[in-house]
């Protein structure tokens, strides 16, 4: 029951992580992927409590079942619109457990190094480990707890933000305080100089400095990113709380840590620069928060919003042969997903071809719209990605749009001066015609008149998307 | 301002150039108008009805060219008319500026405002105006009844008790207006109507109108109508040849051909050749909507119809809006109205002709002593250009084979230098680091390779879950935690403590939340 037992047991344990993952890769291969992913991490615990250094192990059991049962609590009653929030709320969990594992390191660092030969020879477990290293291992083991406490700070309250960001406590526009990018610069310079200082000294001091630094970033850097990049900085900070997880593994020599670590950072990355890409913005370019400045007068919109009743729209989808929906942050806001999902239905039932055009940035999270659809019980073979039904539109005789605005603002194809100039969007208006479920006449998220809402075949079908969609549903027949 | 409307002096002209109607219109704009004895005449107008809508009748031309500040007419001026044109008049005609020097000197000398009807520019705006569309849209109906006149058959096909009817196949030649409105009216007769044009870009509307387009085997990128603002343009002798291959082809089949390809200012060219007119069948009718300009078919007699030997009817008529006079003269008095309403922006009869505005200096072919003929092309574009298409070769298998080989070269050469570049970075950190750091560092390297391996196969649909998932998993700092818990002082312990705390939620809430959306997707 030693250090072979251990080791066996994390070679299980990453291969399961390894197959949790690469099984997401289809709907009905997910389900077993999750099961992977469980028992990878009980048996990764187990065999840790069982291993070397471990003690207190019924505190700790207690422990986690005492968060588990908090855990269980918040994943049953979690509405599914409110899923990013959750998942940033838990990014802040995990960053601020790694800035408390760094500490702990930290100590145990003091406290072994302050210890004589004898007493050495005595310790186990981590301590143990520590005791047999070099000077210049000693000086490597700090730079990585000093960037495991870094990271794991800055993505504690990044995570913090974003989550205040999505549940509307904290106002999502773009914000920074004055001096921008020159304050993130100059905390960064401080926590350079802070480990320089670490470093050489091995202090809590220069330690307690750099975390309050990396605390300002993370706070600062997520504040200064608008609403509507969300998806990408979700996605950017769960990368975070991976990279962070993998320096501490290397300061405790734990190679499964590093090796969890570096799939969910390099997965985290790899899902943000996907979203990035479906934006056609640079990475950084979000990372440094709001739009890139407009390189002219933007086009004026000419024309008017035409409004219709439910009756005209459903008098369109009762003559309809194809029907495109393309839901957005709207639907979700609404919680209009159900009224959807009967609507389509009852259209289908009339042997209509309905589909669900989803842009790869629609709502707040990564495949945001696929899973309030799924939630409720739209079946995932009609829901296209953009790719897969662009080409579409042109045979599609109604197009609707519920609740999304730049992710189908033509401005990003015909206006070089839009901000979102270049950025892939849902092409509806060439659908034979198009309505557009809208709460009011004002501008999206990002604040960009869109011509959409003033073409030909464009219609305004005014009011909150679920009132709206409750009244035309008994005229669909 | 008085508008005045002279008796079309050439011969068997019907139209006119004023109405009743027209008239009623023009004098809410401020103006008085005047018409010659006699002119609505062949159109059904009486003078009667003139004078009825406020028109003030003269006996003469020569007084109303008199009287007039704006002659309005629908024929070219003849010699005898042009010399009645003084200092200060406007005349708004046909003119064919083109080929009428002599008439532009003598406006110019005059001193008189000439406005071509035919000038106006083809753009959105000045489309109230365009007579040139509002003539052809005529002449194409009235082409399809002059052959079905001249044709022995039905239109439509028909199964009756004294037998079967086969349809008329008719073949329209240039799709323009005129060859629109024929298909339209062909169609609507029963016939089956086939349709050809140069320009490509015409199919839809020919599709729209019920016909089926002739398409070519032919590679060479078709001229763009746009760049000459929506008119055919000369073709190449291959795209000639294989046009004339296909007509070949056709003209066994067909009973009916209308031809109304022109082109501005040139020639009408040559596309019902003698050997197609030779394969037709006995009765059929071949109208040439191109007579005017030399015809399409060689054998047309401008102004007549004519039988061949093998007993096929060619018209040559160039007359057609005129047979139609009533409706012409509609059409056509409308046209010159809306110049009108152009012409007097403050409603108040004063024509003020500005030279600024695209559509007026357009059509402008003398103004003020000058000749202003040709036009700067107008500000606006007509039609948008269409977006060129990239052109994609068709590769020859060689071509393919090599290019597929040369994408590998590519593919390679990135793997091989990133891998050098990444082994070069190990080793250099590999110098300096001890050996303990290298073993931790390699499975750390690995384990980004493995990343980013498996997510890019992650469906687009799952990246909630798989966020879900990462972060539930990204708990396994809990290994950090429990590994130290036992180790130290009670700060330690606390800190552990928390952090199992946190990560207990985490793993717990994480893998709970992804099952719970993992549970929802399902197969319709």
């Amino acid at each position: 029951m030693e250090f072979g037992f251990t080791t066996a047991a994390y070679v299980v344990a990453a291969v399961l992580f390894i197959l949790s993952l690469g099984g997401l890769s289809g709907q009905e291969s997910a389900k077993r992927a999750v099961w992977y992913g469980i028992v990878g991490m009980a048996l990764a615990v187990a065999a840790t409590l069982v291993g070397p250094g471990a003690g207190y192990w019924f505190l700790s059991l207690l422990l986690i079942a005492g968060g588990g049962a908090i855990g269980y609590q918040l994943a049953t009653k979690v509405q599914m619109t409110e899923m990013p929030e959750l998942v940033a709320a838990m990014h802040s969990l995990v960053g601020l457990a790694a800035v408390f594992v760094g500490l702990i390191a930290h100590i145990e660092l003091g406290r072994v190094m302050a210890m004589g030969d004898e007493e050495r020879h005595a310790l186990e477990g981590f301590a143990a480990l520590l005791a047999h290293k070099s000077g210049v291992e000693i000086s490597i083991l700090r730079v990585e707890l000093f960037l495991g406490i870094f990271i794991g700070a800055v993505t504690f309250t990044g995570s913090v933000v974003a989550y205040g960001k999505l549940a509307g406590k904290v106002d999502s526009a773009a914000k920074k305080l004055p001096g921008g990018h020159m304050l993130n610069a100059g905390a960064a310079a401080i926590s350079l100089l802070a480990l320089i200082w670490y470093f050489n000294t091995g202090g809590f001091f220069p330690l307690f400095i750099m975390t309050l630094a990396a605390l300002f970033i993370g706070y600062h850097l997520i504040m200064g990113i608008g609403g509507a990049d969300m998806p990408v900085v979700v996605s950017m900070l769960n990368s975070y709380s991976g990279w962070a997880a993998a320096a501490i593994g290397f300061s405790l020599g734990n190679d499964l840590l590093i090796v969890v670590g570096a799939l969910v950072g390099s997965s985290g990355a790899i899902l943000s620069y996907i979203m990035c890409k479906a934006m056609n913005r640079s990475f950084v370019s979000v990372i440094l928060g709001g739009f890139g400045g407009a390189a002219g007068p933007q086009m004026e919109v000419e024309g008017e919003q035409v409004a219709i009743d439910a009756d005209g729209v459903a008098t369109a989808l009762n003559e309809a042969d194809s029907v495109i929906i393309i839901p957005g942050y709207g639907m979700a806001v609404a919680q209009a997903q159900s009224a959807v999902a009967e609507l389509v239905r009852k259209l289908r039932a009339q042997g209509k071809n309905v589909r669900f055009a989803i842009h790869p940035v629609a709502g707040r999270l990564p495949g945001h719209m696929n899973v309030l659809l799924a939630e409720a019980k739209v079946p995932y073979d009609i829901v296209m990605e953009m790719d897969e039904i662009n080409e579409d539109f042109p045979e599609t005789d109604v197009a609707i749009v519920i609740g999304s605005n730049d992710i189908v603002n033509p401005a990003a194809q015909d206006d070089p001066n839009s901000p979102i100039a270049g950025m892939p969007v849902l092409e509806c208006w060439k659908a034979k015609q198009v309505f557009v479920s809208k709460r009011g006449q004002g501008t999206g998220y990002s604040g960009i008149e869109n011509p959409l809402f003033f073409k030909d075949n464009t219609r305004m079908f005014y009011g909150d998307a679920k009132a709206s969609l409750d009244s035309l549903l008994p005229k669909i027949d | 301002m008085k508008i005045g409307a002279p008796k079309e002096t050439y011969e068997g002209e019907a139209r006119v150039a004023m109405t009743p109607e027209s008239a009623l219109q023009i004098q809410k704009l401020g103006h008085t108008c005047v018409i010659e004895t006699g002119a609505g005449a062949m159109a059904g107008f009486s003078d009667k009805s003139y004078k009825d809508a406020g028109v003030e009748v003269v006996k003469t031309a020569a007084a109303l060219w008199k009287v007039a500040d704006v002659v309005v007419k629908v024929r070219q001026p003849t010699t005898t008319e042009s010399k009645k044109l003084r200092d200060g008049q406007t005349l708004i005609s046909f003119f064919n500026p083109a080929a009428n020097e002599a008439g532009m000197d003598a406006a110019k000398k005059a001193g008189a405002r000439v406005i071509a009807m035919e000038m106006v520019p083809r753009i959105s705006r000045a489309q109230k105006m365009d007579a040139l569309s509002s003539m052809a849209n005529i002449a194409g109906y009235r082409a399809v009844i002059e052959a079905g006149n001249n044709f022995g058959r039905f239109f439509t096909g028909q199964v009756t008790a004294a037998g079967k009817v086969p349809p008329a196949k008719v073949l329209v030649v240039g799709a323009g207006v005129a060859g629109l409105a024929a298909i339209g009216t062909a169609t609507s007769l029963g016939a089956i109507t086939l349709a050809f044009d140069v320009r490509p870009e015409v199919a839809e509307q020919v599709e729209s109108m019920g016909a089926e387009f002739v398409f070519l085997d032919f590679e060479e990128e078709q001229a763009d109508g746009s760049a000459s603002g929506g008119y055919a343009s000369v073709s190449s002798p291959e795209f000639r040849e294989a046009q004339l291959a296909k007509f070949r082809e056709l003209a066994p089949e067909v009973d009916i051909v209308i031809t109304t390809a022109l082109i501005p200012n040139r020639e009408a060219p040559e596309l019902w050749t003698e050997d197609m007119v030779a394969a037709m069948k006995p009765g059929s009718v071949i109208v040439d909507l191109a007579a005017e300009k030399g015809g399409n078919c060689k054998l047309t007699v401008m102004d007549e119809k004519i039988v061949t030997e093998n007993g096929v009817t060619i018209i040559g008529y160039t007359d057609f809006p005129s047979r139609m006079g009533a409706q012409a003269s509609t059409l056509y008095s409308n046209n010159i109205r809306h110049m009108l309403f152009d012409l007097t922006p403050e409603k108040d009869g004063v024509i003020v002709h500005d030279m600024e505005d695209d559509v007026i200096r357009g059509a402008t072919v003398t103004f003020d002593k000058e000749i202003t003929f040709p036009p700067p092309p107008p500000k606006v574009a007509a039609i948008a250009a269409a977006p060129k298409k990239a052109a994609v070769p068709e590769l020859t298998p060689e071509e393919k084979a090599a290019q597929e080989v040369a994408d590998f070269k590519k593919e390679t050469k990135t793997q091989v230098t990133l891998i050098a570049v990444g082994a070069a970075l190990l080793l250099a950190v590999g110098l300096v680091a001890p050996a303990s750091f290298m073993q931790h560092f390699i499975v750390f390297v690995l384990s980004v390779f493995i990343g980013f391996q498996v997510i890019w196969g992650v469906a687009h649909s799952l990246h909630t879950p798989l966020m879900a998932v990462t972060n539930a998993i990204s708990s396994i700092i809990i290994l950090g935690a429990l590994m130290q818990i036992g180790s130290g002082s009670f700060l330690v312990i606390l800190l552990a403590a928390l952090a199992v705390f946190m990560t207990g939620i985490n793993i717990f809430g994480g893998f709970l939340v992804t099952r719970r959306m993992l549970a929802m997707f399902q197969k319709s």
